[in-house]
């Protein structure tokens, strides 16, 4: 076996072992156990559909509204919980670096598949519900909605790794990230369209990476019913440098791990 | 063969950067061991960390040929809410071997009875110990690094294991780290004093002893009398 494959093994066994490691720690084996992985995310969407619905967050446009917050919050949690997780995600694990297969990035990436497939599941679980009880329709192009969802996961994935590696450097930005996530939610795109903004301020909201997602997803599920706004080129374009930093970041994060 | 060149470990302190190992240059062969004596804060597990992997030098190279364990009886690794089984499992997983065979291992070498299957969170000190001990048994290495592990629950236990890794696998390389001469005395064959940074290799333990004795060690305070 070549050396690249042998790594490649070795890598795969310590991910699957965290996954399960941090499945069992997270959910625990009671009641739900693993599906509380989905049923999570889906309680909070849920509960925003609900007061999105009562408040007519669609502004009166031709948007059904279940189907609005649903592409729409699903989307949040993809980057938001993501990031929340890889934050902060060296420090909780450093003892398992005395094992020395587990690397950093191993911890990241785990936590980024366990929350990915928590978001995923959640949201085809709540499209299906909805459109089997004839609430909302299916997808106009599922291959679009598959193109931006893969968009938002990219983006989720390589900001979480430019994040929780940046903690090694300055634990500023583990503090920094809560509120800043919180003041970005308004203006990630999922609760409004780029369409219904003031033409001036579409400039400013599109340079959200996560914005050009949540359009690419709608554009998707609705078709032409909406009028969408966004350039793949450009998201692509900043996934691509933030994956490339999080790595940078990441090389020599792992050697300024510090053990207690 | 494991080889330190020239290692250097320094933190960043408020002060400044604080050299805890200043250019370290080691070599422990296959089967071979070694017994290294430090006073409290000489670096010893600093040095434990950068052998292990955990932690990276700052300056200078290790080459390991052989297999390294994690530090042994190592319970910070512990994830409190999973079992004892959990924890096999996952150390199993990490390594790539298969859980099965080993739990009939661990079960009877623990005396953990019905606890095995209970989270370690709710397990006693010794138990917690008992458990690191079996779950360091549990893997083969080629050498093992101790780092003052030897002070492993009660007597009969510490004779286990004593017996599993000093009986079972004597033909395998370790490092014992201690502030103890008495213990490296036992178990070592050769032994090195660190003290500010540097390593002081001796022909024998007992140049080594003495040293550390006369040169760097007060003589002991009664505390209790």
């Amino acid at each position: 076996m070549t050396s690249l494959r042998k790594s490649l093994k070795i890598q795969g066994r310590v991910i699957n072992a965290l996954l399960m490691r941090e499945v069992i720690t997270r959910f625990g084996r009671e009641n739900l156990g693993v599906l509380w992985l989905v049923a999570e995310p889906m309680v909070f969407t849920l509960g925003v559909t609900a007061f999105w619905y009562a408040a007519g967050l669609n502004h009166g446009s031709a948007i059904p509204i279940v189907a609005f917050a649903i592409t729409g919050y699903s989307s949040v949690l993809l980057w938001r919980n993501t990031v929340n997780r890889a934050n902060g995600g060296i420090q909780s694990n450093l003892s398992l670096l005395y094992h020395r297969n587990v690397r950093v990035i191993d911890v990241f990436i785990s936590r980024i598949v366990i929350e990915m497939a928590g978001a995923t599941g959640s949201f085809l679980v709540l499209a299906l519900f909805f459109t089997v009880i004839e609430q909302i329709e299916p997808p106009v192009d599922p291959l679009m909605v598959l193109a931006g969802w893969m968009m938002l996961a990219w983006f989720g994935a390589a900001l979480a790794i430019v994040i929780g590696a940046a903690t090694a450097y300055s634990e500023i930005v583990e503090r920094i990230w809560g509120p800043a996530s919180y003041l970005i939610f308004p203006l990630s795109g999922a609760a409004f369209m780029v369409d219904w903004v003031p033409p001036a301020m579409r400039e400013v909201v599109l340079l959200l990476p996560m914005v050009h997602g949540v359009e690419m997803l709608r554009d998707g599920y609705f078709g032409d019913i909406v009028r969408t706004h966004y350039d793949i080129g450009y998201v692509t374009l900043v996934n691509l440098v933030l994956t490339f930093l999080g790595l940078m970041l990441l090389r020599s994060a792992a050697k300024r791990t510090e053990m207690r | 063969m494991i080889h330190l060149e020239s290692v250097v470990k320094s933190y960043p302190t408020r002060f400044g950067q604080r050299t805890v190992l200043d250019h370290v240059n080691l070599r422990l062969g296959r089967g071979r061991n070694l017994g290294i004596l430090g006073r409290n804060g000489a670096g010893k597990s600093t040095l434990i960390r950068l052998l292990s992997g955990a932690e990276q030098p700052s300056s200078g190279r290790i080459h390991r040929s052989m297999s390294v364990s994690w530090p042994l009886a190592f319970t910070g690794a512990f994830q409190s809410h999973l079992t004892g089984l959990d924890n096999l499992k996952f150390i199993c997983r990490v390594y790539g071997v298969d859980w099965k065979p080993m739990v009939s291992f661990v079960e009877e070498f623990t005396e953990l009875g019905i606890y095995f299957r209970e989270p370690v969170l709710h397990y006693s000190a010794g138990m917690t110990m008992r458990l690191a001990f079996a779950l360091s048994m549990a893997i083969e290495f080629d050498c093992f690094l101790i780092d003052e592990g030897l002070a492993v629950g009660d007597a009969r236990f510490g004779h286990r294991c004593h017996v599993e890794l000093f009986e079972k696998r004597k033909d395998r390389a370790f490092i014992l780290v201690s502030h103890d001469p008495t213990i490296i005395r036992m178990y070592c064959e050769r032994a090195c004093v660190l003290h500010e940074g540097r390593i002081h290799e001796f022909g024998s333990v007992d140049e080594a002893y003495s040293f550390y004795e006369s040169a760097l060690v007060p003589a002991p305070t009664v505390v209790f009398d």
